[in-house]
């Protein structure tokens, strides 16, 4: 059974450790905030400038002046604290957060992502990201194994513009949990029941696979 | 004392003119100068260099220069949400540049400090650093970015006194305190402007001799671009 959105948040916050600040990115890695190991304190950076962030706030005690970097309304904890633009990217640049999870659209085998533009297609812009993947030490991607049509996105070299290049550590998708080392993509743990055999044909890198692969473990 | 504070909107943009480059405050619609941006589009001063995180939505914050296509060249690190933003874009008839939110925060913050460059490894090896002198510190690979150039800064704070001393509030910090003083002249708009003496200093986020003039904004709709909330149990 290939995973939930919300099981692969489950298994990326078996990832964080006590004392962590992390940075979660718009998506899949929101859903991680849900999912904190019992018994374990981290904070949650938002990079338009809040450290300690909590919940959605209940309904009719939104503040516009107190939001995510998704734009969401959000509360905060006790301890939070708020800071400017440039601050907050000296906490990102000068490795002060100790975990970034995002989502992206490709990831290649030697560690590059791409996930902010596609050519021909209205762009966006990169926000934080680029920022993010440069710098972070400890980068787990959080994604969909396969794209809509079917294709693989974890690709020996990326197709579309890149965001960062050799910066991914770690990818968690439905099928998978996958370490990128110098030798290439690690195949590390599977969805239970998903076999050794299915990964590899949904996955277009190389994989290294050592003895048994074991089944995620998800709660 | 030094007195920054100008009584209207107009006064303190009135010398805000045709093909100005301005920085903007704000992150999506939280901390954006409300009273400034209504105003420019009042003035109908035409090609614009915008510096700002985001562009708005298509009817609040810079989506309505965009709407009286105002503005020539957006400079911003995610323009999402702005239906009238991406027709423009795709039809040619405006500029975009497309740079790292980080970059952008230190772009401010060098002009505000006099630092003319800096290097930072955010875009290198992807087409933001293309054309762009690179430089290997300590094993890993940067990009040298300039420092912003800007005519004007309008930022927006919570709190303000005649001096020029700002406060913010929440997230609607963001961009506003690198802003400040980043450009020839600083414009701060406050919810609250009070007599100088009367802020705590010991609080006070950006010191008034970043900003040449300081209004109280006549009204703030302060509008939420997500609204997202939960249900009490």
């Amino acid at each position: 059974m290939a995973l939930t959105k919300e099981d692969i948040a489950k298994r990326i916050a078996q990832e964080l450790q006590d004392g962590f600040y992390v940075n979660l990115g718009i998506g899949i890695p929101t859903l991680v905030a849900n999912y904190i190991p019992e018994g374990i304190n981290v904070e949650f950076q938002s990079e338009n400038g809040v450290l300690g962030m909590g919940p959605f706030p209940f309904v009719g005690e939104e503040d516009a002046d107190l939001i995510n970097a998704g734009k969401q309304t959000i509360t905060t904890l006790p301890g939070a604290v708020f800071f400017d633009s440039a601050l907050s990217f000296g906490m990102i640049r000068g490795k002060h957060v100790d975990l970034t999870i995002l989502g992206a659209m490709e990831v290649a085998e030697n560690g590059d992502i791409a996930n902010w533009k596609i050519p021909g297609k209205m762009v966006k812009g990169m926000g934080g990201a680029m920022d993010l993947v440069a710098s972070a030490e400890n980068i787990i991607v959080a994604m969909m194994h396969v794209n809509k049509e079917g294709e693989s996105k974890i690709l020996k070299k990326c197709s579309l513009p890149l965001t960062g290049v050799g910066c991914v550590k770690k990818i968690v998708t439905e099928l998978a949990v996958m370490e990128i080392t110098p030798k290439g993509i690690k195949l590390l743990e599977r969805a239970p029941g998903v076999t050794v055999e299915h990964i590899i044909a949904s996955t277009e890198a190389e994989l290294i696979i050592e003895g048994d692969i074991p089944e995620m473990v998800i709660e | 004392m030094i007195y920054k504070k100008v009584n209207s909107v107009q006064e303190a943009l009135r010398d805000v003119k045709d093909n100005a480059t301005i920085m903007l405050g704000g992150f999506g619609l939280c901390g954006i100068p409300e009273n400034s941006i209504a105003e420019l589009v009042q003035k109908e001063i035409k090609n614009l260099t915008c510096i700002s995180n985001n562009a708005g939505v298509d009817n609040f914050g810079l989506g309505m220069l965009l709407q009286k296509r105002q503005i020539k060249k957006m400079i911003s690190s995610y323009v999402g949400e702005n239906a009238e933003f991406e027709r423009q874009m795709l039809s040619g008839e405006l500029e975009v540049e497309l740079i790292p939110q980080g970059t952008l925060a230190e772009r401010c913050r060098a002009a505000q400090d006099g630092i003319p460059a800096f290097f930072t490894p955010a875009g290198f090896g992807t087409e933001v650093a293309i054309g762009k002198e690179t430089r290997e510190f300590n094993g890993k690979m940067h990009v040298m970015e300039l420092a912003f150039n800007a005519d004007f800064s309008i930022v927006k704070a919570w709190k303000g006194d005649t001096a020029g001393n700002l406060i913010f509030k929440g997230t609607a910090r963001n961009f506003n305190p690198a802003m400040a003083g980043a450009a020839k002249i600083t414009i701060a708009e406050v919810e609250e402007l009070v007599e100088a003496g009367t802020l705590d200093p010991n609080q006070i986020h950006i010191p008034g001799i970043f900003v040449q003039r300081i209004f109280q904004g006549e009204k703030y709709e302060k509008r939420i671009e997500k609204r997202t909330v939960r249900e009490k149990k």
